[in-house]
């Protein structure tokens, strides 16, 4: 009896260190990424850093507004074109496809959200870039925000299709019974009953979507085109800002990380932090967004 | 019949006659609108088809026995086969498992099954556990080139582990922890509660409790979060980027680099032409995620076959 709760201490012991394994990852995730970046935030300061749009490691310059932009740009982009499409999708399997139907179309959202980004990269680069090079503009070399923002478009759609078709299945079945008994179409009582209803968990949904996209890299790496400058149209047509090239925070990372050193590593490090400060700003904003109109809501 | 009404009844029908004039009209609309969801839908499933039957068709020309079982030749032709990435894929999943499987577990059985124990622990437990729900949360919303900033500058770099199979598999561990500890928690909120306190009521401990009876009950969910975490870890690219070197040489021991599928499909498509036998790269990471996707449909299909027993 006495061995047998000493086993029971022993394990219990062991279960909390487990535990507490997660939150001193991320405890050490922060002390290093932040303690890294030091040198850098104090050698430039902070205009120095956010302020500059000229990154040229070899002479000095860490400006890494460009890439601020283009991150911001990119992500817009992709939401502009995958969000509509997403939410309909969504909506289709919640309220309007018979059983038949949900069963072609889930697997596939299913298998989009498991297709590796590699895959999504390459497949930009071979398909989307030689046909977005068609657009007959000087300067257009297919790779740039559009084949990005495409490419990135269709990675964050699985996260919000399954996330908000949850949302819409959990609205009480009460709410539509009662709408539609008072007459309202079934299209009336999903944008104007189901939709404001399930709202916050559709938020989330965009939360996660932003923040995936945000995070998104080697996808990035491979259709953006890299080069370090701030999006500009490439003639006197404002869309053609749309076929410029541009580099993202995270493949400013990514690429440059590994033969860096020094203060250019440090740099590399403080655009990690301005990645984690976009993605808080995003989060903490749109939680204020959703909460605003329902404080009930958690 | 008088004139007045006349007037009411002409009054209602054309009330009525509005009714449903309006009511044909938000029909035609409701027509219209799922038309367009209906469209949405199948543009969601032809991306799916252009997507996957692209990478296949021009990926299935190097798609042989000989391109799985022929190391790559490096270089900038890109020749040879996948062999060796696809060992190593298998060595990096292994040994991200071994780290995070009972990390993760282990964590989830501290979360829920002594959520309620907080007597003896008090004030910190209570506290460690507010801590580690947060720690889980946040872990999950990490941008995946953050954990491997991370793993870059611990372990490649102050531990000196360089890059390697131990760097990557560490930062790997990091990286699909919270997926392990989600799920399994799933899991064991699936089982019912009445199970845990017969088996206390019997005289077992809780430990005993938790190692026959409750968790043999949460295998099922607990693989799920496996397979997804082996999902993940195939998928993933940006973490191994910068922590495990990338040569296409098999890893001999844990301090060696190398290079997974889908890094070899990143350096074939960005270093070399060899864009047949990148899309080849793609066609064989896309068959693991659907069998993957079969395998998890499989436990959940049995899973909720069970739940309808016990009913």
């Amino acid at each position: 009896m006495q061995t047998k709760q000493n086993v029971d201490r022993v394990v219990r012991t062991i279960l909390l260190i487990s535990a507490s394994f997660s939150i001193i990852i991320v405890i050490s995730i922060f002390v290093f990424i932040f303690r890294s970046s030091l040198p850098a935030f104090s050698a430039f300061g902070l205009n120095g850093l956010l302020g500059q749009l000229t990154w040229r490691p070899a002479n000095g310059s860490f400006g890494i507004l460009a890439m601020i932009v283009g991150s911001v740009m990119v992500t817009l982009m992709a939401l502009v074109i995958g969000v509509p499409l997403a939410i309909a999708a969504a909506i289709f399997l919640a309220e309007i496809a018979p059983r038949s139907v949900q069963a072609v179309v889930r697997p596939a959202v299913q298998l989009l959200a498991g297709i590796p980004s590699v895959v999504y990269g390459l497949f930009g680069m071979v398909v989307l870039v030689p046909l977005i090079r068609r657009i007959p503009v000087a300067g257009n070399s297919g790779y740039g925000l559009l084949s990005a923002a495409i490419v990135l478009a269709v990675m964050i759609l699985p996260t919000i299709t399954s996330i908000s078709e949850d949302a819409i299945r959990a609205v009480p079945r009460s709410y539509k019974e009662a709408s539609l008994a008072l007459g309202a179409t079934h299209l009336q009582t999903i944008f104007q009953v189901l939709l404001p209803a399930g709202k916050s968990g559709i938020g989330a949904a965009l939360i996660l979507g932003i923040g995936r996209a945000l995070g998104e890299t080697m996808a990035m790496i491979m259709v953006i085109g890299n080069s370090v400058i701030l999006p500009a149209p490439l003639n006197d047509n404002p869309l053609t800002v749309f076929l410029s090239q541009a580099r993202t925070l995270t493949g400013n990372i990514a690429v440059e990380i590994n033969y860096a050193s020094g203060l250019h590593a440090s740099a590399l490090f403080a655009t990690g932090v301005v990645l984690f400060g976009l993605i808080m700003i995003v989060n903490v904003s749109a939680r204020a967004i959703i909460n605003r109109g329902n404080p009930s809501a958690g | 019949m008088g004139v007045p009404d006349m007037t009411s009844n002409n009054a209602t029908e054309l009330s009525v006659k509005r009714a449903s004039a309006d009511l044909r009209k938000r029909q035609a609309s409701q027509k219209f609108g799922f038309g367009i969801f209906w469209l949405a839908s199948l543009i969601v499933i032809l991306i799916m088809l252009v997507v996957v039957g692209y990478v296949f068709i021009t990926g299935v020309k190097s798609l042989n026995w000989e391109f799985l079982t022929t190391a790559p030749k490096g270089g900038l032709s890109g020749e040879g086969g996948i062999s060796t990435t696809v060992i190593t894929t298998f060595y990096l999943v292994g040994l991200i498992l071994a780290i995070s499987g009972p990390l993760g577990i282990g964590a989830a059985i501290f979360l829920i099954e002594y959520q309620g124990q907080t007597k003896s622990g008090g004030k910190f437990v209570r506290a460690l556990l507010q801590a580690v729900n947060f720690g889980v949360e946040t872990l999950a919303g990490i941008p995946s080139i953050i954990f491997g900033l991370f793993g870059y500058a611990l372990f490649v770099s102050t531990l000196k582990f360089g890059f390697s199979l131990l760097s990557a598999g560490l930062a790997g561990a990091c990286l699909v922890l919270p997926t392990i500890i989600r799920t399994t928690q799933e899991a064991l909120l699936t089982v019912p509660v009445s199970l845990r306190e017969g088996s206390l009521a019997l005289g077992a401990t809780r430990w005993q409790t938790i190692s026959k009876v409750v968790l043999p009950a949460a295998i099922p969910g607990i693989i799920t979060g496996i397979m997804l975490s082996v999902g993940r870890i195939i998928s993933e690219t940006a973490v191994f980027y910068v922590t495990l070197g990338g040569s296409y040489r098999l890893p001999k021991t844990l301090f060696s680099g190398g290079r997974t599928l889908s890094l070899h499909l990143f350096y074939l498509a960005m270093d070399t032409n060899a864009f047949e036998k990148a899309m080849g790269t793609g066609a064989v990471l896309i068959v693991s995620i659907i069998l993957i996707n079969l395998i998890i449909d499989l436990i959940s299909r049995k899973l909720s076959a069970g739940v309808r027993l016990h009913q």
